[in-house]
């Protein structure tokens, strides 16, 4: 019994069976299960590759990406020139995606770089760096000369917070070859789209420049001694993993619907570190696999406790109190397991 | 003196050592001009928000030197004094008492959430400044459990003008200044005396100028000087001319005359100060100060090194309760759900834009860091007004100033141990 305790982690375990335990609940409300199930697929394909940026980063050593807004920021600019250009459909959602590669590729190079100057302390200059970008980029939103209709403000200077995308490229892959099973919608475009992504990391990590960052990742002093080129591989990782942001907000917002700019990408990083985290990967090691299980659990959890939390407390905001706690405090759990450089008993 | 001073060398190495301060000084300079502020309006909101924040920024100093690093964990102390400041608002303790009470209640509160934080700390080693980052979190989490939820609920609280209309969970705002408009903890501790700001520093300088007479005496009767002649001579001329010039001001017609400083506090922030000071030179702030040097030296020297760390960040945490609780009255309003999330952060930003670093940090680092924060925070709207004809953008760009001061800082730190270690 220990063992397979052991095995499948303590939080994964609570995690998990507090999923189980809010479905059941949700069915003896009464709530129409086949809504919620939709909800849980749908937010499984909108926030997975946005989880997934954090494997090659965690790979090669670095931590969880908590630099994500960086990544998110490039997705979002080319998102914005996409829509800028005019392009609808299926056009619109690749040309966005070549837009932000080329910055993504830049600023993830220029990010590692940051990286590797600073080893030891990467996480918490992370989430300052991102922080900041974000505010960069608010301003940024403002100055830039747009012009869309679809995106300025009417009146005044600078983009809209939030629009519409439904014109252009909102919910292209969500009604790509979907159907329904039992009423639980299933938006296949999304979910192949992501399990693709997967599987270009998947074959990543397998290839040479992969499994190289990886044995660098696991133990620097042997990738050393085997002539490895550590920083090089940090730099590459960081690099893909700034992609996948890029990518993953595209597939976010497309999903979603709206664009989110200003403030928004703040604090998305945590909720992606939180996802992969229960998913069964530490600071140090990830998977693919750890990324499926972790998006559905945390995910799925949010998505279905929202409702059955409504229904229980009519008071307050209790599935948001619930998500902070149980985010954070994963995150906290995962850090307890890092053996810092001082550590001392 | 002066004249070693102005070497090339000593200049250039000064500017480098302090390079982060300089560059917000030409800051808030460039900003000064641009935002056509009032100067009288502008040292009156930097007087007033002195007051406010240096207890805060100063209960940063203990957890740096125990080898913590920045106390990220800065909002759980702000927490603990919301806790006690809803408590002493409810039960209408007014005035001076009212802060007391808030004072007294906030303390065990403190130390129990400092002790939390620390043994999360201490598991978390290495790691303590996104760990201090992603408590505070959880804990908001938490804490937002207990105000929106159990208040009305588990936790009694009837006809209370707190409670939101339907009986259950505390109001988004909660007025500081008692039931009428009168009475509450508003200005509690800051209108108790307030004092001429130029009869304030007549009386420093006049303290000044008799120490300085009184060494230069010793000197001539031979007795030994901690430092040369011509500094206490500096002193002497400095505090003559800071006595005319303010003499000049309250007899001018000049709008600076009516500058006020809230005395009480000042002095509280004072005696903060001196309490950081005599701390380091007890047996726990020398463990303090081995710790931060090295956890091996100090284990080996039999210094328990997790006791001496929680020890740093209950303390740390206290007087962050404190100081929220003297930031609140100064403000006169609780925004309950958010008045403590950007506590950790501001404060952060202030002491590190005054000079110091992970590892080092003094008194002067955190006074001269809130003066030029809070001169940026001030001018900066109407600067980017004034520029791109948009105050938002100042807004923005204040915001990115105070994550890329913390991030370049911390960057900064990280390189050189970097470095150091690889040499």
């Amino acid at each position: 019994m220990k063992v397979y305790i052991d095995k499948i982690g303590i939080p994964r375990l609570i995690i998990a069976i507090l999923f189980i335990v809010v479905l059941v609940t949700a069915n003896f409300q009464g709530l129409p299960m086949n809504m919620l199930l939709s909800d849980v697929v749908k937010r499984f394909g909108m926030y997975g590759i946005l989880v997934l940026a954090m494997v090659p980063s965690i790979q090669s050593g670095v931590g969880p990406n908590f630099a994500l807004p960086i990544g998110i920021l490039c997705g979002l600019v080319g998102a914005v020139i996409s829509i800028e250009y005019g392009f609808v459909g299926f056009p619109g959602l690749f040309m966005a995606m070549v837009f932000s590669l080329p910055l993504a590729l830049l600023i993830g190079y220029l990010y590692g770089k940051l990286l590797n100057a600073v080893k030891g302390s990467e996480m918490t200059i992370a989430t300052y760096t991102g922080f900041s970008m974000v505010q960069f980029m608010c301003i940024a939103w403002i100055v830039l000369p747009f012009r869309s209709t679809k995106m300025v403000w009417p009146i005044g200077k600078g983009l809209r917070n939030v629009f519409t995308i439904e014109k252009t490229f909102g919910n292209v892959l969500n009604n790509l070859w979907h159907f329904d099973i039992y009423g639980v919608h299933i938006p296949t475009g999304l979910i192949l789209l992501f399990l693709f992504t997967c599987f270009l990391v998947f074959l990543y990590t397998k290839s040479k420049t992969g499994t190289v960052i990886l044995a660098a990742g696991m133990n620097p002093e042997f990738a050393k001694a085997s002539g490895v080129n550590i920083n090089r591989g940090r730099i590459i990782a960081n690099m893909v993993s700034t992609v996948l942001g890029a990518i993953g907000i595209i597939v976010y917002s497309s999903s979603y619907g709206f664009v989110q700019l200003y403030g928004a990408p703040l604090y998305m990083a945590f909720p992606a570190v939180a996802a992969i985290l229960i998913g069964g990967a530490t600071a140090k090691r990830a998977k693919i696999s750890h990324v499926i299980i972790g998006v559905l659990l945390f995910q799925g959890l949010l998505a279905s406790s929202m409702p059955v939390a409504n229904e229980l407390f009519p008071e307050g905001n209790i599935s948001e109190m619930a998500r902070m706690v149980i985010q954070n405090g994963i995150i906290l759990y995962a850090l307890t397991k890092v053996k810092g450089g001082k550590y001392v008993d | 003196m002066l004249t070693k001073f102005l070497k090339k060398e000593s200049v250039k190495q000064f500017a480098i050592s302090n390079i982060v301060s300089i560059i917000f000084i030409a800051l808030s300079l460039i900003g000064m001009l641009l935002s056509e502020l009032g100067s009288v309006y502008i040292f009156n909101e930097l007087i007033n928000r002195i007051s406010r924040n240096s207890f805060l920024v100063l209960s940063l100093l203990i957890p740096i030197l125990a080898g913590l690093g920045l106390n990220f964990g800065l909002v759980i102390g702000a927490m603990a004094g919301q806790l006690s400041i809803i408590a002493v608002t409810y039960w209408q303790v007014d005035g001076i008492l009212g802060f007391l009470l808030c004072i007294v209640l906030a303390l065990p509160i403190g130390i129990l959430f400092g002790y939390l934080t620390g043994r999360l700390f201490n598991a978390t080693k290495g790691q303590e400044m996104i760990a201090g980052l992603i408590v505070s979190f959880f804990a908001n989490g938490l804490y937002q459990f207990l105000l929106l939820v159990m208040v009305g609920t588990v936790i009694p609280m009837k006809d209370s003008i707190m409670i939101k209309p339907d009986g259950i969970g505390l109001r988004n705002t909660i007025a500081l200044n008692g039931v009428n408009g009168d009475g509450g903890i508003k200005y509690a501790l800051d209108g108790i005396f307030r004092l001429n700001l130029f009869y304030f520093i007549i009386i420093l300088a006049i303290l000044l100028l008799i120490y300085s007479i009184y060494q230069i005496m010793n000197l001539n009767r031979n007795i030994k000087l901690k430092k040369p002649r011509e500094t206490y001579i500096g002193y002497t001329a400095v505090s003559l001319g800071l006595i005319v010039i303010s003499v000049v001001t309250l007899v001018s017609d000049s709008m600076f005359k009516n500058l006020k400083i809230p005395l009480v506090t000042w002095i509280v922030i004072a005696l903060l100060c001196l309490f950081n000071r005599l701390i380091m030179k007890t047996k726990l702030g020398q463990n303090f100060r081995t710790v931060g040097h090295s956890q091996h030296i100090a284990k080996v020297a039999g210094i328990n090194v997790n006791r001496t760390r929680i020890q740093a960040v209950i303390i740390s945490t206290v007087l962050a309760a404190w100081g929220q609780i003297i930031f609140l009255q100064n403000i006169g309003t609780m925004n309950t759900y958010g008045s403590h999330m950007q506590v950790a952060m501001f404060s952060i930003a202030a002491i590190l834009i005054g000079g110091a670093s992970v590892s080092n940090a003094k008194i002067s680092h955190a006074i001269t860091g809130v003066i030029l924060f809070h001169m940026i925070f001030i001018v900066s709207p109407t600067a980017g007004k004034a520029i791109f004809g948009d105050a938002q953008i100042g807004e923005f760009f204040r915001a990115f100033v105070v994550y890329g001061v913390i991030g370049i800082s911390l960057a900064l730190h990280a390189w050189k141990k970097y470095k150091l270690s690889k040499m």
